[in-house]
C-alpha cells in the first residue's frame, strides 16, 4: 500500500513540474486523450462494449463548449459542464438503440452514428463547417482566475484530469464497477440473479460519453479550436488504440497509451501518413502480441518474477 | 421537379446500390461464417481499383482483365491475411477480429495514400457512349454496372442458398465440430470465404474506378455507409444485405432531390428507425 502511495506522489510532483521541461499544450493534449483514453476503457475494459464512435461525444463537446464560451461571457467551467453535459443527452439518445444489438453489432451501429454526427456538424452553421471553429476564448475560472496562459491553464487542466481519473476509479471500484465486470465475463449469470444488464450497460455507456465529452471540452479550450478531425472516425480508432496499447481493463494503462499515441503523433506530426500507418502497425503489434497491453504486460511480468520468489522462500521456510 | 432530375437521381441512386449491395453482401458472407466484422472491407475494395488502375497504366491490362485480375490477387492476399492474422485471433473475443482488420485498413490505406496522394486518378470507361432514353441519357457503363451487379448478387445469393456447397458453409457456421466430422476441411473453406468475400470487394472496386475516381480514400468512405446496411439488413442476412443496398442506394438517390444536403445521412436516419422498428434486422423473421 505504502508503495502506491509513494508512487501516486512520485507522479504528482512529476505532474506538478512537468511544464517547466516540456510544453505545456503537449502536456495538456496528453491529459485530455488520458481522461478520453479511460472514459472508453470504462466501456470497452469493463463493461466489454466496443464503440467506435466515441469521437461523436469528443467533437460534440469540443463545439458546444466552444461556441458557448464564443458567445457569452460564462465562466470556464460552466462551459466545460455545458459540453459535457450535451454528449451525455447525445449519449442517452443514442445508447437506446445501439443497446439493442448484442455484440460486435454495436461497434458498428456507433460508428454510424458517429459519421451521422459529423455530417450534422460539418452543415451546421454554427461549427464554421470544413474551416472549423476558431478563436475559442479561455474566459476566466469561476469568473475570477485569468487562465489565458498556457502555463497556468495547464494547472487547471492537471487538476480537472486528477478529478476525472478519481471519478473513473470510483465507478469502477463501486459496486457498479463490478457488476460491470460481472457482466463482461458472464451476461446470462447477472440475469440470473434478477439484474438487467441492458440498463448497467446503458449506464455505463452514458457515464463513459460524459467523460468523453469533458476530454472534448477540455481540448477545445487548450487548443482554442475545434475542428471535424475532432468528431471524425479515425478520432475513435486513436482511443481505442490508447486504450489496448496502455492496456484494457487496467487503470493507469489508457494514461500511458495516451502519452504514447500523442507524443508520436507529435513527432510524425511532419511526415505525412506514417503517424496514421505507425499506429496501424501498433494495434495489430498489440493485438497479436500484446493484448494486456503495456500495463498489463508489466503487471504480469511482475506477477510472475514475484511467483517463483515467494515459492522459493516457501521451500526454506 | 422534372422527369429528367428523378431519372437521374433514380439512376445515380441504384448505381450507389449496386456497390452497396455489393460490398454489404460480401461483408455478411464473411460475417456470417467466420463472425469477423471485415473492416478492411473498403481498403480491399479500394485496392481492386488501385490494382485495376496500375495494370492499365504500366501493363496496358484492360479492364476487362483487370476486371478478373484484380480481384484473385487480392483474394489471394486476403487468404494470406486470412490464414496469417485472422485465424490465430479466431477463437479469441470477435472484437479482436474487427480490430485487426481495421488495422490493415488503417496501414493499407495510410501506404497507398503516402505512395499516390490524396486526389482522385480518373480511370477512363471502357464502354464508350450511351442511349438517349428521351427523358435522359444513359451510358452505357452505368447500364453494365447495374446488370452485373445484379447477375453477381443474385448469383452469390443462389450459390450460398441454394447449392450444396452453400448448405456446407450455412452448416459449418452452425456447428463446425459436426461438418469437420463429415470430412469437411472447415479451417480451409473459411479461407476460402475471406478470399472470395475479400475479392467480391476487389470487382467491386474495379467496377467503380471507371464511375467514382480512383482514390485512397474511396474505401473508407463507403465502408460506414455499407455498415449501416448492414445492421438494417440483419447481420449476417445475405438477401437482407442485397435488397437493403439497392433500397438505400434509390432513397438516397431521391433524398437529393428533396433535400439535398441530407443525401449523407439518410442512411444513418435509416438505421436509427430500423433499429427502433426492427431490432433484430428486416430479414429476420423471429
Amino acid at each position: 500500500m505504502n508503495k502506491t502511495l509513494l508512487i501516486a506522489a512520485v507522479a504528482l510532483v512529476a505532474a506538478l513540474i512537468a511544464p517547466v521541461y516540456i510544453y505545456p499544450v503537449l502536456l495538456m493534449t496528453i491529459l485530455c486523450f488520458a481522461i478520453f483514453a479511460s472514459s472508453f476503457n470504462l466501456l470497452l475494459g469493463y463493461a466489454g462494449l466496443l464503440s467506435f464512435g466515441h469521437a461523436m461525444f469528443f467533437g460534440t463537446s469540443a463545439y458546444i463548449t466552444g461556441y458557448i464560451l464564443k458567445t457569452t461571457s460564462i465562466s470556464l467551467e460552466l462551459a466545460l459542464l455545458g459540453g459535457m453535459l450535451v454528449s451525455t443527452i447525445m449519449a442517452a439518445l443514442v445508447g437506446l438503440l445501439a443497446i439493442r444489438r448484442a455484440g460486435i453489432q454495436f461497434a458498428m451501429i456507433t460508428l454510424a452514428f458517429s459519421q451521422f454526427v459529423y455530417f450534422v456538424l460539418l452543415q451546421a452553421s454554427f461549427t464554421g463547417g470544413e474551416n472549423g471553429m476558431q478563436g475559442i476564448p479561455r474566459n476566466a475560472l469561476f469568473g475570477l482566475i485569468d487562465v489565458k496562459d498556457s502555463f497556468h491553464f495547464y494547472y487547471v487542466v492537471l487538476a480537472v484530469s486528477a478529478l476525472a481519473l478519481f471519478l473513473f476509479y470510483r465507478i469502477v471500484n463501486s459496486p457498479f464497477g463490478e457488476i460491470l465486470r460481472a457482466i463482461k465475463d458472464k451476461e446470462p449469470r447477472v440475469e440470473s440473479l434478477g439484474m438487467k444488464p441492458e440498463q448497467f450497460k446503458y449506464l455505463a455507456f452514458v457515464l463513459s460519453a460524459s467523460l468523453a465529452g469533458l476530454a472534448g471540452a477540455l481540448k477545445a479550450t487548450v487548443f482554442q479550436f475545434a475542428t471535424l478531425t475532432d468528431a471524425s472516425w479515425p478520432i475513435s480508432g486513436e482511443v481505442i488504440l490508447m486504450t489496448l496499447l496502455g492496456g484494457l481493463g487496467t487503470l493507469s494503462g489508457p494514461m500511458f497509451g495516451a502519452a504514447i499515441v500523442v507524443i508520436l503523433n507529435d513527432e510524425l506530426a511532419g511526415l505525412g501518413e506514417w503517424a496514421l500507418i505507425a499506429q496501424g502497425v501498433i494495434l495489430l503489434v498489440v493485438i497479436v502480441f500484446f493484448r494486456r497491453g503495456f500495463v498489463g504486460e508489466i503487471a504480469a511480468l511482475l506477477a510472475k518474477w514475484k511467483k517463483p520468489a515467494k515459492s522459493e522462500a516457501e521451500v526454506t521456510a | 421537379m422534372t422527369v429528367q432530375l428523378l431519372a437521374g437521381q433514380l439512376l445515380l441512386g441504384l448505381i450507389n446500390g449496386s456497390f452497396y449491395a455489393l460490398l454489404s453482401m460480401g461483408l455478411a458472407i464473411i460475417f456470417g461464417l467466420m463472425n469477423v466484422v471485415n473492416f478492411a472491407h473498403g481498403a480491399q475494395y479500394m485496392i481492386g481499383a488501385f490494382t485495376a488502375w496500375f495494370l492499365l497504366t504500366n501493363f496496358g491490362v484492360p479492364y476487362w482483365a483487370a476486371l478478373v485480375i484484380a480481384p484473385l490477387i487480392v483474394a489471394a492476399l486476403a487468404m494470406i491475411m486470412e490464414r496469417l492474422l485472422l485465424r490465430p485471433l479466431s477463437n479469441l473475443d470477435h472484437l479482436y477480429g474487427l480490430l485487426a482488420t481495421y488495422a490493415i485498413a488503417l496501414i493499407v490505406e495510410g501506404l497507398v495514400r503516402q505512395r499516390y496522394g490524396a486526389t482522385g486518378i480518373p480511370y477512363d470507361s471502357p464502354i464508350k457512349g450511351g442511349i438517349h432514353l428521351g427523358f435522359m441519357f444513359l451510358p452505357w457503363y452505368r447500364l453494365w454496372v447495374v446488370v452485373f451487379s445484379i447477375v453477381t448478387c443474385v448469383g452469390t445469393w443462389f450459390l450460398i442458398e441454394k447449392t450444396r456447397l452453400g448448405a456446407y458453409l450455412r452448416a459449418a457456421n452452425e456447428m463446425p465440430q459436426i461438418v469437420e466430422s463429415f470430412g469437411i476441411n472447415v479451417p480451409k473453406m473459411i479461407t476460402l470465404t475471406y478470399g472470395f468475400g475479400a475479392g467480391l470487394a476487389a470487382l467491386s472496386g474495379v467496377l467503380a474506378a471507371p464511375i467514382y475516381q480512383v482514390s485512397p480514400s474511396m474505401g473508407s468512405n463507403v465502408m460506414i455507409v455499407v455498415f449501416a446496411i448492414v445492421v438494417i439488413g440483419g447481420m449476417g442476412s445475405i438477401s437482407g444485405a442485397i435488397i437493403t443496398g439497392y433500397l438505400l442506394g434509390i432513397v438516397e438517390g431521391l433524398t437529393k432531390i428533396v433535400y439535398p444536403e441530407g443525401a449523407n445521412m439518410v442512411v444513418f436516419v435509416f438505421m436509427a428507425a430500423a433499429l427502433m422498428w426492427r431490432p433484430d434486422g428486416m430479414m429476420k423473421s423471429n
